[in-house]
């Protein structure tokens, strides 16, 4: 191979926030009712729906789950999947 | 030093591979200059087609469709009926028939050599078949052979020795052997 | 002397691929190319070929195929014609953009509609800004030995290569082709050592969308944007133009035979009239010029093997001591001029030749074109020359045209 220059066609790695904190994108911000969420409820591991679902992978499969805010752009799949209803989606002052 | 040679027959009959064997064989019998080509195109069984063999002593630069042969083989007679052979033939040519005519049956090609071998007969006769039906291009190769005097005896069964294996192989060279003493030859003006 | 074997211009080509060693084969039958991966098949079913065999619904797909193997470092190959060639455009592409060293034979058929299942290069003189490479064989020898050296030239600038090769004329015509020792075609084409634009111990994501401007990925990497990856491709090609001659040097030095680099000549030092073509249809003006030289014309050939990297300061050098240049080719810029005529025109502008320029589309959709036919379109043109008819409109040759 005479070509050296590694960037000679379009690559990227795969990395936390290539286009920065996506999370100022949100008008409304998902809050988890621990005291309804299934994994937290049940005392194990289960349901993680929201966590499947989130299209940003922002949602951590841990009991209970967290929601990574600085990336989280408030599309409300988690709370629109949730079976317990535990996740509201709330306005935010900005 | 050239030749032209174009082989008539129909779609199923090896007209393609009887072009190809005589291109080996010309090959071994130093030719330097080859080239052999079907009829370009869609390829059907029964349909008339033809393939062409160039050989030259030198390097055969040219690729496009030979117009005139210095000699035409036919494989199915019948061809006769619908194609002037007479008229894609260089004059001074010779003719090869797949026929149990003889040459002065053909009163037509009175200006070219002609030449005829029962293919069909030798090829029955060796047991030179294939889904039940006689092979007459390798025969008929042996005909060419014996008429035109371009390849030798020895170098097309070279040719068919490492084309074919074991009885495949000796029923053809028995073909081709019956078929080059049977040919006979009428020269142009006989 | 290596012994010859008498083969088809797809029986050359299949060979070549597996002597190659290729690892990854997608195609998709199309006429008049299937015969290659009838052959191909043929070696893998036997176990004579270690390769994967991938069977595909369509020529994008075989593309397709391909673009993934030779993403993670597989030599991969495929081979089409005509209609197949212009499904797979966008992965011809994605290919190039990819830049993925790829070899494609292209057998050279005619373009519907209407259908035709015959020769000219309409199919692959229409893909000439894909940023592939386009190498024209005008015998079964150089297909073998351009096979070859493609992957070699496609693997040194991490081009695709397409090699292309006319109908029929060559693809179903036997000719004898010495074949090269396998080990010889080893040593000269080393296995490909890469894991290719993919590795599993830096995961990358290829070709994500890119913006108009350059910008920093999250690892504040400076990542180019689109016109400097497009620039990249521009120079691969114009790099490619040293590789092709340094590689047909090198492989003329191993096994004995020169096909030219960018392009060959015939009789054309000090000849005053030059013939350019490409592909099958230069090789079949060799005996016209033979001709035309018996009757004391001093007439001689360019032909052109690259036509992408196109060889511009050398056709212009080539071209420089002519008095008349005349063109026969096997495609056309419909409402413009030959496809060849315009790149030679383009060549030449600004330097010292200006002089009658004629040319002629010939053979398209399969229409014979002989040595006779194309010795009596020089003679003609060399005479309206002497009547003053100096850049007479594209000719066609053998056509009627009223």
């Amino acid at each position: 191979m005479i070509y050296k220059d590694f960037n000679i066609f379009s690559a990227a790695t795969s990395a936390l926030g290539e286009l920065g904190k996506t999370g100022d994108w949100r008008d409304l911000k998902p809050i988890i009712d621990y005291g309804k969420c299934i994994p937290v409820v049940k005392d194990k591991p289960s349901c993680f729906l929201c966590w499947l679902y989130c299209p940003e992978g922002v949602v951590s499969s841990s009991s209970p789950p967290r929601i990574d805010y600085d990336y989280c752009k408030g599309c409300g799949i988690c709370a629109e999947e949730c079976p317990a209803k535990a996740i509201t989606m709330v306005e935010e002052s900005k | 030093m050239g030749y032209d040679i174009v082989w008539h027959g129909r779609g199923g009959q090896g007209v393609v591979v009887a072009a190809h064997i005589l291109a080996q064989a010309a090959y071994l019998e130093g030719f330097g200059g080859i080239t052999s080509a079907p009829q370009f195109g869609p390829e059907r069984r029964g349909a008339p087609l033809t393939a062409s063999t160039r050989i030259s002593s030198t390097t055969i630069r040219t690729v496009s469709q030979v117009q005139k042969a210095d000699i035409a083989v036919v494989l199915d007679p019948s061809l006769m009926r619908i194609i002037n052979i007479a008229a894609t033939l260089n004059d001074g040519g010779l003719i090869v028939i797949n026929t149990n005519l003889q040459p002065h049956d053909f009163p037509a090609y009175a200006e070219y050599a002609v030449a005829t071998c029962d293919a069909l007969h030798i090829a029955n006769g060796c047991g030179l078949l294939k889904d039940g039906s006689a092979v007459v291009n390798a025969p008929m190769v042996g005909a060419l052979a014996r008429a035109s005097g371009i390849i030798s005896l020895s170098s097309l069964e070279k040719v068919f020795t490492e084309r074919f294996k074991g009885v495949l192989a000796s029923v053809n060279l028995m073909a081709v052997n019956e078929a080059y003493v049977a040919t006979i030859l009428k020269k142009r003006g006989e | 002397m290596s012994k010859a074997i008498i083969m088809t211009g797809n029986s050359a080509a299949a060979l070549a691929a597996k002597m190659c060693r290729i690892q990854v084969v997608a195609a998709y039958p199309i006429t008049p190319q299937t015969s290659i991966t009838e052959a191909i098949s043929n070696y893998v079913e036997s176990g004579e070929l270690k390769a994967e065999y991938v069977r595909v619904e369509s020529e994008h797909s075989a593309l397709t195929v391909c673009i993934a193997a030779s993403t993670v470092g597989a030599r991969a190959f495929t081979s089409t014609s005509s209609h197949g060639l212009l499904y797979m455009h966008e992965q011809v592409h994605w290919a190039a953009g990819s830049r993925l060293p790829i070899v494609m034979c292209c057998v050279n058929r005619g373009v519907g509609a209407p259908w035709s299942i015959f020769n000219d290069q309409q199919d692959s003189v229409s893909q000439r800004d894909t940023g592939w490479i386009q190498l024209y064989c005008r015998d079964n020898q150089e297909i073998i030995d351009t096979v070859i050296q493609a992957y070699k030239i496609a693997e040194a600038v991490s081009v695709p290569v397409m090699v292309c090769y006319d109908g029929f004329v060559l693809s179903h015509t036997m000719m004898p082709v010495v074949v090269p020792m396998q080990e010889q075609v080893d040593a000269f084409l080393p296995p490909l050592k890469t894991s290719g634009h993919l590795d599993t111990a830096n995961p990358r994501n290829i070709n994500p969308v890119v913006f108009p401007w350059r910008r920093a990925d999250s690892q504040g990497v400076m990542r180019d944007g689109y016109m400097e990856i497009r620039y990249k491709l521009h120079s691969a090609l114009n790099d490619a133009r040293g590789v092709i001659t340094q590689v047909n040097g090198e492989y003329a030095r191993v096994f004995g035979r020169d096909h030219g680099g960018l392009l060959w000549d015939y009789n054309a030092n000090a000849a005053e009239i030059l013939i350019v073509a490409m592909g099958s249809i230069a090789s079949e003006s060799m005996p016209a010029i033979d001709s035309l030289r018996a009757q004391g014309i001093n007439v001689g050939l360019i032909g052109v093997r690259a036509f992408r990297p196109f060889p511009k300061l050398e056709v212009r050098e080539k071209l420089a001591g002519a008095k008349a240049i005349i063109v026969l080719e096997k495609a056309i810029s419909y409402g413009h001029d030959g496809a060849l005529a315009c790149e030679l025109k383009a060549a030449l502008y600004g330097s010292a030749v200006r002089v009658p320029f004629h040319s002629y589309v010939a053979g398209l959709g399969g229409r014979d074109v002989n040595a006779k036919e194309i010795e009596a379109a020089i003679t003609d043109s060399l005479k309206q020359i002497a009547e003053g008819n100096l850049e007479p409109p594209t000719h066609w040759l053998n056509c009627r045209t009223e």
